[in-house]
């Protein structure tokens, strides 16, 4: 029902930003995730941050997957 | 694209598919979101799990459950001169109980097309002498944004921006599904980013009473196949509980930031469901404090009672008692040119999803 | 120059036939387009045609009415040629002859007409096709959007090429000369507003020359067809169902620009919908797929250039996906303009 992209916090300018997804940039609002730097990653759903990504747990998942053994959750 | 690409590599794909289908038995997972249900299809994931895992779509496409007569409201309001309806283009073709609003702006309303709904302020701040109306339909992920930006048109003093809410929330939704003892499922994958906002904790009643596991999934095929072994883990294991699958984007507490200002701008009320009827405490109206803003007081729509298409099956598509091939109309009277029911009009709709990505040969 | 104020608009005046039609004509058609043919201003262009034998005449028609009228990597004027050109290259034909009309808004500005006429003559030229006819008419505010353009095109088949909508058989290669979908994320974008940065440019180009290269290299392609609205999506299923064949394409190989991929994510499109304006998809003898890829890849216009499929015998009609997991399914001609959608 809802779809959010990761995208790459480039600038930070108040409660806006500018993030980039492959080629493309789009300004969007930081009021729902303002702790977020630029540098990070955030879900962006209708032009708003609603959340910061946590690299380590998407790097965790990877590495597990390069695994597969044992159970896939912890 | 990073973050997204390597959730769909084809080596952990089909490393993860063999290890589902080595498991015994077989499963039936509901994917509450249609975004799931979107990235099922597209990466071809009922396919690959075939004869072990079957998914039943659910409720969680917010356009697909929206009345026929809140429609009918939303159009009415779209129609009213001086009026801009704004809408995400999910809504544009959904049939109400007589028409669209793809039809209405055929019919001269002012219907505009917005990715977010800081393009709807936008056009407040630039047409003064214009009633610019946010149609807010979405779940827990989309109501805090418009929440967010209705609270800047009151910061700036904007008093031509209007709010139409439509939006619900999912969890009573899911423990109706269940209340109504229909549908037979080992396991909810649940929805990624509605959980961003409201975390972990609103599941618990579902895994804990009605013991169904519940994981927490993003939408890379990466994702949902893992969360469907966790689920079938845990279902082996017989320890029904809440878990994350998507930790990258989901906390245990969601995102509290985004709920105090949801919070603030709405409050729960009972929701009409399209294929369920009312649910008590599922909708989101806006609080007294912005009645200035609320279109539905504002504007006042009168519309006749809806009724819902005759033949459509889409009530028991939502609820997962039906699958779309199963409709008398799937494919003949209703195909995503010309929907009958909601489920053929968004493209995460159940029956657009099939239709397009042929679940079944037609 | 103009012989205009910088700020002046079309009037009524400049549809009615007399001094203002006439100086619009003069200061802003023929000083741009202002070929041998087009300068007699004839009621109707009389043109020498001695076609050889096994020459054929081609002719073609469209009607461009794009919003926003400029848009990142073109604009109506342009697409308005590339358009007719690609029509017509998409038979094989040279390009010769293409005429023009135009439909005004009143209160349309004048400069943005100066500028989108001044970009056809460029394309036309940068082709060699002649503009040898044209007219314009005026129609009061509201009745038209800006300006719609209107064109007719003639080329010539040169002896021996024979491209056709159902000449694909089992076994022929599918490819496409780049990236696809470019030009409807572009005017997406840019007419609905979401200011998805500068990336998203149309590939709004003239597909003659490529086509010639390759005519003239000895690539003898079954189908050629420039996916325009519908996209890849559309064209594929007619050409099936013209040839009575199916179509197997592999998702992974169809070529997508980082900025297409990046918009379809955000806004949950499909590029296989979004209309490309300067690429073509071609159905190839097997025998001819290295020499279509090492002349599009030698072109400017075809550097992204890949084989993204294959015809085959079952089920004709049919054009089915195939994903990176080896998934199928069906690609159905797209239902309404693509929308973005947040669900």
């Amino acid at each position: 029902m809802c779809l959010a992209v990761p995208m790459l916090v480039e600038r930070i300018d108040g409660e806006m930003a500018q993030v980039r997804l492959g080629d493309v940039t789009r300004d969007i609002a930081m009021t729902l995730a303002p702790e977020a730097k630029v540098g990070d990653y955030v879900l962006v759903h209708a032009g708003f941050a609603i959340e910061v990504v946590d690299r380590e747990y998407a790097e965790e998942t990877l590495r597990l997957l390069e695994q597969l053994e044992g159970p896939v959750y912890q | 694209m990073k973050l997204v690409d390597e959730f769909r590599s084809p080596q952990a794909v089909r490393a993860l598919s063999e290890r589902i289908l080595a498991k015994d038995g077989t499963w039936r997972f509901m994917e509450v979101c249609g975004t799931h249900t979107m990235a099922i299809a597209r990466f071809g994931l009922k396919e690959l799990l075939a004869g072990k895992v079957r998914f039943l779509s659910g409720p969680g496409c917010p356009v697909c459950v929206t009345s026929a007569h809140d429609l009918d409201l939303l159009i009415a309001v779209a129609g009213m001169p001086g009026v801009v309806l704004t809408t995400f283009g999910d809504m544009l073709r959904v049939p109400g109980s007589r028409t669209s609003l793809e039809q209405a702006r055929a019919k001269g309303a002012e219907v505009k097309i917005i990715y977010s709904p800081l393009e709807a302020l936008e056009l407040a701040r630039e047409h003064r002498d214009k009633q610019v109306v946010m149609a807010g339909v979405g779940f827990e992920t989309t109501a805090p944004v418009v929440a967010g930006t209705l609270q800047m048109a009151v910061a700036e003093g904007l008093d031509n921006f209007y709010v139409f809410s439509a939006h619900k929330v999912i969890p009573p939704a899911m423990e109706a599904l269940l209340r109504l003892g229909e549908v037979r499922v080992n396991g909810f994958i649940c929805p990624g980013h509605v959980s961003a906002i409201i975390g972990t904790h609103p599941y618990e009643p579902i895994a804990g009473g009605f013991g169904v596991p519940c994981v927490i999934s993003g939408f890379e095929p990466v994702d949902v196949l893992q969360t469907v072994l966790m689920l079938i883990e845990m279902s082996e294991a017989g320890r029904p509980e809440v878990r994350v699958q998507y930790r990258r984007g989901v906390r245990e507490d969601g995102n509290p930031k985004a709920r105090a200002v949801m919070d603030a701008v709405f409050e729960l009320a009972d929701a009409e469901w399209r294929g369920f009827g009312a649910i008590p405490a599922s909708g989101l109206v806006l609080r007294p404090e912005y009645a200035a803003h609320d279109a539905l007081k504002v504007f006042d729509p009168r519309v006749e009672s809806a009724e819902e298409p005759a033949g459509c099956s889409c009530g028991d598509v939502l609820r997962g008692i039906t699958e779309p091939e199963d409709c008398p109309l799937f494919g003949s009277y209703c195909t995503p040119e010309n929907p009958v029911g909601p489920c053929m009009v968004s493209s995460e709709g159940s029956c657009a999803a099939a239709y397009r990505y042929g679940g079944r040969e037609q | 120059m103009s012989e205009h104020p910088a700020d002046s608009l079309v009037s009524m005046a400049h549809g009615a036939g007399g001094e203002a039609s006439a100086r619009l004509v003069r200061d802003v058609f023929m000083r741009s387009f202002g070929g041998a043919v087009l300068g007699r201003m004839e009621d109707s262009a009389r043109l020498q045609l001695a076609l050889s034998a096994g020459e054929k005449l081609a002719m073609t028609t469209d009607s461009y009415v794009v919003t926003p009228i400029f848009f990142p990597g073109g604009d109506i004027g342009k697409l308005a040629i590339c358009g007719t050109v690609n029509d017509l290259s998409m038979v094989g034909a040279r390009p010769q002859y293409i005429t023009c009309g135009f439909i005004l808004e009143e209160g349309f500005s004048l400069d943005s007409l100066e500028r989108l006429v001044a970009s056809m003559s460029a394309t036309a030229a940068e082709v060699g096709v002649e503009i040898v006819a044209g007219d314009t008419k005026v129609v009061g505010r509201g009745a038209a959007d800006g300006v719609f353009i209107n064109t007719a095109g003639m080329g010539i088949i040169p002896a021996g090429v024979e491209i056709a909508a159902d000449a694909a058989r089992p076994g022929d290669l599918v490819a496409v000369s780049g990236t696809v979908g470019e030009h409807g994320a572009a005017i997406l974008a840019a007419r609905e507003g979401f200011r998805l940065g500068e990336a998203l440019v149309s590939d709004c180009a003239p597909l003659w020359d490529l086509v010639r290269s390759l005519i003239y290299a000895g690539v003898r392609p079954a189908v050629l067809r420039d996916p325009t609205r519908g996209g890849l999506a559309a064209v594929l299923n007619e050409i099936a169902a013209a040839s009575g064949v199916a179509v197997r394409v592999r998702e992974a190989d169809v070529p997508l620009s980082e900025a297409v991929r990046g918009a379809c994510e955000i806004l949950g499109l499909d590029p296989w919908f979004l209309a490309c304006e300067g690429r073509m998809v071609a159905f190839l003898r097997p025998e001819d797929g290295d020499l279509f890829l090492e002349i599009c890849q030698a072109h400017p216009l075809g550097a992204g250039a890949a084989i993204i499929g294959r015809v085959e015998v079952e089920r004709p009609g049919r054009v089915v996906l195939e994903g990176a997991y080896g998934q199928r399914r069906p690609l159905t001609m797209p239902a309404g303009e693509p929308l973005p959608r947040i669900c």
